[in-house]
């Protein structure tokens, strides 16, 4: 009897079958529809039988396109996740008043908002604009692949291990209830044993490895691979945006690493890190995983700054404005962002001439901020403006902004901090610019680039209906915060005893409804686009007139990307090229040198996920094993010498041919 | 048609004239010209194979920036909390210096040797390479042991990294050293099989270029390590 246990316990640690949460009807629920979901899922590859392509097109690609595009899916399926997450708890906090409970008891709640966090940042927020970046970057610098193809498709595999460990968490056990960054102590084992903050450690461990080597790799590609003739200061602006957001990740993921080890050592070894005893102190947690999480804002804001620069020049038809100040803008906020971690703690206590020094830069960093949006300004200003779906997104974009800017501004008055700190004014402001700046500028990305990227637009009716229902759903669900915020509200209650202020929580709740239409409208684009794709075909590549080298190849482009190497002039090559009577070459096609797909990414990531998984349920013996299986298969991998292979002249001539015939019959018709 | 092909002309008339080598690599491709006369200047493309350059070597510099931030970190994290010892014992009473000076010698030693081997891999000969390289390898398992051994001496003591915010950091900064150097070996031992199967290929070399700034690499973290713990630890 004491063998068998010991076995058990041997075996899956700390995981019994009370961990699962079957005697909450809500997870019960979505269980089990996310188990017959998955069971559809499957079934209908298995009748499509599109296993063996999904298999040797997708998940082992080392295209850049592909992993591009399969970052924002990831992105895209885990917004439904968070954004669901935030419909429960404006539900909740709109219907708990009068002594009601709501229907969301607080452990649940708090696992709510942590998970809300989390999810949006690393498994939304990271994966659609590195996908962006990934499908775009190596196209308009006029490469044909990104440095290191297999680590990219390695980096997506362990993003996407990060985001099923988060998933699992809902199923198996708990998530932390901790908040986004798990503050310790209260995030110490003492005062969460339970394996909450451990599936949040394993989570960002993983995916912080993916984002860390994709980081490196991007900023490799745009160094080297630059077409010739682009020098630095030809480069597209998105190019520099990505350039710059690349050396933050470099400079800023290994904090965080460092630092949730920090973490685990205290959890799991007993270390005295973060304790209140032993000589620990946990300001400096908070300190570390701001200098890391100061940064990731400006990781996730800058490239879509490059998003909004490309789409304000195309669609006003004119070249960016100020594209040098733009450049320096971009570079000054890059270095700020490494100066200002402590405003989002002046409560700290560290004193007037720490909290001035720290609410200065943070002001100073408001100014090339503005002096983006001046440019972006007056690139329409004078600009024969096309309202396509991208530039109502842009243009939205410029309004929330700047009003989320604004009370940034405010929060940086460290004595005005001291009134508005944890409050719900601090998560209108951040919402306000997260929303308004990255999954905006995401929207326009991906409605701007979805025609390169499979062939057709987006369908337009559809997309400004999404448009329309966020931008108006999001000032109804954050302005109340705001309010509620000055009236003293503190952020993450579950529950509230003042009746007088749950009409604003009502109106938040209606402005989330408005988003969850913006949201569903575009999922509705997407079928829609899908079934009139035909006549949203883009045979031109060119579906926007655009300005820069990816729309100088075909929709979608081949996997060589480009024929011929592109020589760079100007900035706005493609521009360029189309005003001085560019010929696209049709003959003298030679072999292409390219990467071969590789198993061995998705492998070892699922390998990873594993040792997570063993890890968060101190399962031992599985966590040595599986570690041992990581460093096993890395090291076959190595072995593998033969990873690239050339592109036939042939199939480029062939390939390139069907392309001629579409251009002759468009310009035939 | 629309499309028609390639002028040869303007092709030809680059060619003359001339222009920036982008890479390094002008006779291979037809200049790319820089020349602020845009208007005669029609090359768009490149006609030949365009190879950029490999970018491995500063792949890797990045990553051993990245590495160094994490060891940045740690040392600032020590620095914080490096004389809290919670009513336990201090470094001065705890570091045998003389053990941890054989333990540096150990590991500047295998940095030399790790050089001797890329000597001699400029000169294409495999056999002493290997041989350097076992040398490396060995000096750093003798590196590990003695660290091994002192840890278990002070987790025997009574002085382990539970015991006080101080030694949290020490075994924390000390132990992640360490297995940066173990995973050092292993990779040491992939390569020295690599290299004895496929000889010095240009994959090869590159992958021995990186380890070996992997290497020097750590030796300098633990000249940081040996400054600002043991011997700054050691003060009363």
């Amino acid at each position: 009897m004491n063998d068998t246990f010991d076995l058990t316990k041997f075996i899956f640690g700390r995981l019994t079958l009370e961990s699962i949460p079957y005697h909450e009807p809500i997870i019960l629920a979505t269980f089990a529809g996310v188990v017959l979901g998955g069971l559809a899922l499957m079934a209908a590859l298995t009748y499509f039988k599109v296993w063996g392509t999904l298999w040797h097109d997708w998940l082992t690609s080392i295209d850049h396109k592909k992993i591009g595009i399969m970052y924002v899916v990831l992105g895209l399926v885990m917004l439904m996740r968070g954004f669901t997450d935030a419909l429960m708890m404006r539900l909740q906090q709109a219907t708990a008043f009068n002594g009601s409970e709501g229907f969301l008891p607080p452990h649940h709640y708090d696992q709510l908002f942590t998970v809300h966090g989390v999810i949006m940042i690393f498994f939304v927020a990271m994966p659609l604009i590195t996908g962006l970046m990934n499908f775009v970057v190596p196209l308009q610098i006029g490469a044909r692949d990104v440095a290191f193809p297999f680590l990219n498709n390695f980096s997506f595999w362990m993003t996407a291990s990060g985001a099923i460990l988060v998933m699992m968490s809902l199923f198996i056990g708990e998530f932390g209830q901790t908040g986004w960054l798990a503050y310790p102590p209260l995030s110490g084992i003492g005062a969460s044993p339970s394996v909450g903050v451990d599936y949040y450690i394993w989570a960002l461990q993983l995916a912080g490895v993916g984002t860390l080597l994709s980081g490196i790799n991007l900023l490799v590609t745009i160094i080297k691979m630059r077409a010739p003739g682009m020098s630095m200061m030809k480069m597209p602006i998105f190019i520099w945006t990505a350039l710059c957001t690349n050396v933050l990740i470099v400079a800023s993921f290994p904090v965080l690493t460092a630092v949730l080890g920090l973490l685990a050592m205290d959890r799991y070894v007993g270390t005295a890190f973060f304790s209140n005893d032993f000589g620990g102190n946990a300001m400096m947690y908070v300190n570390l995983i701001w200098i890391w999480g100061h940064p990731e804002v400006y990781i996730l804001v800058l490239p879509v700054f490059g998003v909004f620069s490309e789409v304000v020049a195309t669609f006003s038809g004119k070249r960016i404005f100020g594209y040098t100040s733009m450049v320096y803008a971009t570079l000054v906020i890059t270095i700020l962002s490494y100066l200002v971690w402590l405003h989002h703690f002046f409560t700290m206590g560290s004193g007037a001439s720490v909290n001035s020094f720290f609410g200065i830069t943070t002001m100073i960093i408001s100014i090339p901020t503005g002096a983006k949006i001046f440019n972006w300004l007056f690139t329409m200003y004078r600009g024969r403006i096309r309202f396509d779906v991208p530039m109502l997104w842009s243009i939205g974009f410029m309004i929330t902004f700047t009003i989320g800017g604004m009370t940034g501004v405010l929060l940086a008055v460290p004595p005005a901090d001291f009134v508005l700190h944890n409050s719900l004014f601090l998560v209108a402001h951040f919402h306000n610019v997260i929303i308004g700046a990255v999954v905006f500028g995401v929207f326009a990305g991906i409605n701007y680039w979805f025609p390169k990227a499979f062939g057709y637009k987006l369908d337009a009716f559809w997309g400004k209906v999404s448009f329309w229902f966020w931008f108006v759903g999001f000032y109804f669900a954050f302005m109340p915060l705001y309010v509620l915020g000055l009236m003293g509200v503190t952020r993450r209650m579950s529950r509230f005893d003042d009746p007088s202020l749950q009409i604003w929580f009502i109106i938040a709740g209606f402005g989330a409804a408005l988003i969850a239409v913006g949201i569903l409208a575009m999922f509705v684009q997407f079928v829609v686009s899908y079934r009139n794709r035909e006549s949203l075909r883009d045979l031109t590549g060119d579906p926007w007139d655009g300005r820069t080298l990816e729309w100088s190849t075909s929709s979608p482009p081949p996997a060589y990307n480009f024929a011929f190497t592109p020589v760079v002039h100007d900035r706005d090559a493609w521009s360029d090229m189309k005003k001085r009577g560019y010929q696209r070459p049709t003959e003298g096609f030679i072999p292409i040198h390219m990467p071969k797909n590789t198993w061995a990414g998705v492998v070892i990531a699922g390998l990873a996920t594993a040792l997570g998984f063993a890890l968060i349920w101190h399962m031992w013996a599985i966590a040595v094993l599986m570690f041992a299986a990581v460093i096993a298969t890395i090291i076959i991998h190595t072995f593998n010498f033969k990873r690239d292979y050339h592109i036939p002249a042939d199939v480029v001539v062939r390939t390139e041919a069907v392309r001629t015939r579409q251009l002759a019959r468009l310009a035939f018709n | 048609m629309t499309a028609t092909t390639f002028p040869a002309a303007g092709n030809a008339a680059n060619g003359a004239r001339g222009g920036a080598s982008l890479d390094g690599k002008a006779k291979a491709q037809p200049p790319a010209n820089a020349s602020p006369d845009a208007q005669t200047d029609t090359q768009f493309y490149l006609q030949t194979e365009h190879h950029p350059a490999n970018g491995t070597l500063l792949g890797f510099w990045m990553y051993l920036l990245s590495d160094s931030l994490i060891f940045a970190v740690l040392f600032a994290v020590y620095a914080v909390v490096g004389r809290s010892y919670a009513a336990g014992p201090s470094g001065a009473e705890l570091f045998d210096l003389p053990l941890v000076a054989v333990n540096t010698s150990m590991l500047l030693l295998s940095s030399i040797t790790y050089g001797f081997a890329m000597l001699e891999m400029q000169r294409r000969r495999v056999k002493p390479v290997l041989v350097w390289l076992a040398v490396t390898g060995l000096l750093g398992c003798v590196f590990i042991g003695l660290e091994l051994y002192e840890f278990a001496h002070l987790i025997h003591e009574g002085a382990g990294p539970q015991r006080s915010a101080f030694l949290s950091a020490f075994f924390t900064l000390v132990g992640t050293h360490g297995l940066h150097v173990t995973f050092g070996i292993v990779w040491l031992v992939v390569l020295m099989v690599q290299v004895s199967r496929g000889g010095l290929m240009p994959e090869n070399r590159r992958r021995l270029m990186c380890l070996s700034m992997f290497w020097h690499f750590l030796d300098v973290v633990w000249i940081g390590v040996f400054t600002f713990i043991y011997l700054m630890g050691s003060l009363p």
